[in-house]
């Protein structure tokens, strides 16, 4: 069995690993890489519907074993499921004009039931949480951006020169430099491009090329089997 | 008033951003007034990689759009792929709609009835532009594009083969198109399509983003991404510009239907843009006597006509931006002032 479980998932994985690398620097061997690709994707559609079946699964054990909670999971379950029939029965979508007596040949992006259940219900509400986020930094911002020491002080500057730069509230504080003069880089939408461009590029670029390292040798240890935690057998 | 503020009641804050949301968002939409703004290199890029997009080659520009978003993030990004969408109609440049999200392709609906069906009704599905849909498998379907299009893409959305498309003719990989213009919300997006196509294929690309993002692709510009437009504030400078631009270009374009040649519409136009007021007083002026009485009428007419709503929701979400900062800073302030006020409170007991 660890033939099953072991050894033909890190071939694989070396294997296609090996091919996407050389496809990147030799030409020819560039079908190769599409080849690989093809079957990634072929893969990652599958994992749709995996997905799926892992949300019925879950959300069904907690209804039947009642553990807390299990309410959400069966509005999760009904809303999953609504749509799912909705969606792939086209239910309430007009027919393709060139087949009018085809009930399933229409499409559902703009008419019938999954169109009317993503604007009305989807749209609005995913909107709606992240809308919410707006409240919840309001409240961070009152009870925890304190100046405690020089790096907070630092920050707080920074979050000013941002927070009134990124608007009009920027050009009515420091409307009065002129923008040609020699302090025209005071002005606020002035510092506050050069926050992001200067002192913020500086440090993302040292932060990438850090994660970039990271991930090349995260990478090479999968590849040659030498981390072998995505098999999930704890190794 | 210390204790006062030390025991506030979170709710009082939820209110407070409540109001500083709501009040401008109903103001704007009574007034129809919105907020001045002056673009900043960043978004004029961003604008001038589109408009040169093609150039190189001497030909109409080939430009892929890929709405990487969903309607969570749709606040912030439709603004600016709806501007996008406007810019590439009326330079009449070729546009290719694709979507590494599964609602993506909503998204392009979405810009795709607000825009073209709307105000460019000429433009032909399947010459102007193609919705080429959603398609799984994040980074490596970029990949894929990258070595061959076609075993990516068989069909487009409504399910015709691409080879019926006459727009298609000749797109083989990501190397036929002049120019990539993301709009992203996270992952799939901005970093993974320059990391497998405009850094491999050299092909230049723009991208829009989502506030939270825009910091970490910062780093891109001006080497990988020739422009770049950061949340809402991005959209509302890029889609001030694209206004004013495609009004100055609907001036030409009168001034050269009225019989004036290319090269001098394009300086009139120029000139009425710097004062679109004053564009009834110039048609009474000697340097418009040659132009016919329609000409004039249209031209008095593109200066006078409001913006369509769909091309200032940019600029009208800046205004509830502007009191929803001003808060936060006077939020901050009041939080730092009871901070210090118990820590001298503290030292003296």
């Amino acid at each position: 069995m660890q033939v099953l479980t072991r050894s033909i998932p890190l071939l694989i994985t070396g294997l296609a690993g090996l091919v996407m690398i050389l496809s990147a620097f030799f030409p020819y061997t560039s079908d190769w890489g599409k080849i690989a690709g093809n079957f990634f994707n072929i893969i990652a559609a599958f994992a749709f519907v995996l997905g799926g079946g892992n949300l019925l699964k879950i959300h069904l054990k907690k209804v039947s074993d009642q553990s807390e909670g299990w309410g959400y999971s069966g509005v999760i379950l009904v809303c999953f499921i609504t749509t799912l029939v909705v969606g792939l029965g086209k239910l309430g979508a007009y027919p393709n004009p060139d087949f009018p007596n085809v009930r399933l040949s229409g499409e559902t992006q703009s008419s019938g039931g999954f169109w009317w259940a993503y604007e009305y219900v989807f749209k609005p509400l995913t909107a709606t949480m992240f809308s919410m986020l707006a409240f919840y930094v309001a409240s961070a911002a009152f009870r925890a951006f304190r100046a405690k020491n020089f790096e907070a002080i630092l920050l707080l500057g920074t979050a000013f020169i941002i927070l009134l730069g990124r608007t009009f509230a920027g050009v009515l504080v420091t409307g009065f430099i002129s923008p040609d003069g020699p302090l025209g880089g005071l002005r606020l939408e002035e510092l506050s491009v050069y926050v992001m461009q200067v002192f913020n590029t500086a440090g993302n670029r040292a932060i990438m090329i850090g994660i970039s390292l990271g991930i090349a040798s995260t990478s090479l240890k999968i590849l040659l089997g030498i981390d072998r935690s995505f098999l999930g057998s704890g190794d | 008033m210390i204790k006062l503020l030390t025991n506030l009641d979170r709710r009082w804050i939820f209110l407070a951003m409540a109001l500083c949301v709501a009040v401008p968002i109903l103001v704007i939409g009574l007034t129809g007034k919105t907020i001045p703004e002056t673009p900043t290199p960043l978004a004029e890029a961003f604008f001038n990689e589109i408009d040169t997009a093609g150039e190189s080659k001497g030909r109409r520009g080939h430009v892929l759009l890929a709405f990487d978003y969903d309607p969570a993030s749709a606040g912030e990004l439709s603004p600016m792929a709806i501007s996008l969408v406007h810019q590439c109609a009326q330079r009449g440049l070729r546009m290719y709609f694709m979507s590494l999200w599964p609602v993506g392709p909503q998204m392009i609906d979405e810009s795709i009835s607000k825009v073209i069906d709307r105000h460019y009704p000429e433009l032909v599905y399947g010459e102007d532009y193609v919705n080429l849909g959603f398609k799984a498998g994040n980074e490596q379907v970029i990949k894929v594009m990258g070595i061959d299009l076609t075993t990516e893409f068989r069909t487009d959305t409504k399910g015709t083969p691409l080879q019926q498309i006459p727009m298609m003719k000749g797109m083989t990989s990501l190397e036929d198109f002049d120019l990539i213009a993301e709009i992203s919300a996270g992952y799939p997006g901005t970093k993974e399509w320059v990391l497998y196509s405009a850094t491999q294929y050299n092909i230049p690309m723009v991208s829009g983003m989502t506030g939270v993002q825009a910091p970490l692709m910062y780093p891109y510009y001006p080497g990988q991404l020739k422009g770049l437009l950061g949340a809402i504030k991005g959209a509302a400078e890029y889609e001030s510009i694209v206004n004013v631009w495609v009004r100055e270009q609907k001036f030409a374009e009168a001034l050269v239907a009225g019989g004036m040649d290319e090269a001098k519409a394009q300086e009139v136009a120029a000139k009425l843009m710097d004062k679109p007021a004053q564009v009834s007083t110039w048609t009474e002026s000697a340097e418009a006597a040659d132009l016919d009485p329609k000409t004039k009428a249209e031209l008095i007419t593109i200066a006078t006509a409001p913006i369509p709503g769909e091309f200032l929701e940019g600029q009208r979400r800046m205004g509830p931006q502007l009191f929803a900062h001003l808060l936060m800073v006077l939020l901050i302030i009041l939080g730092n002032v009871v901070f210090f006020a118990q820590r001298r409170q503290g030292g003296r007991s």
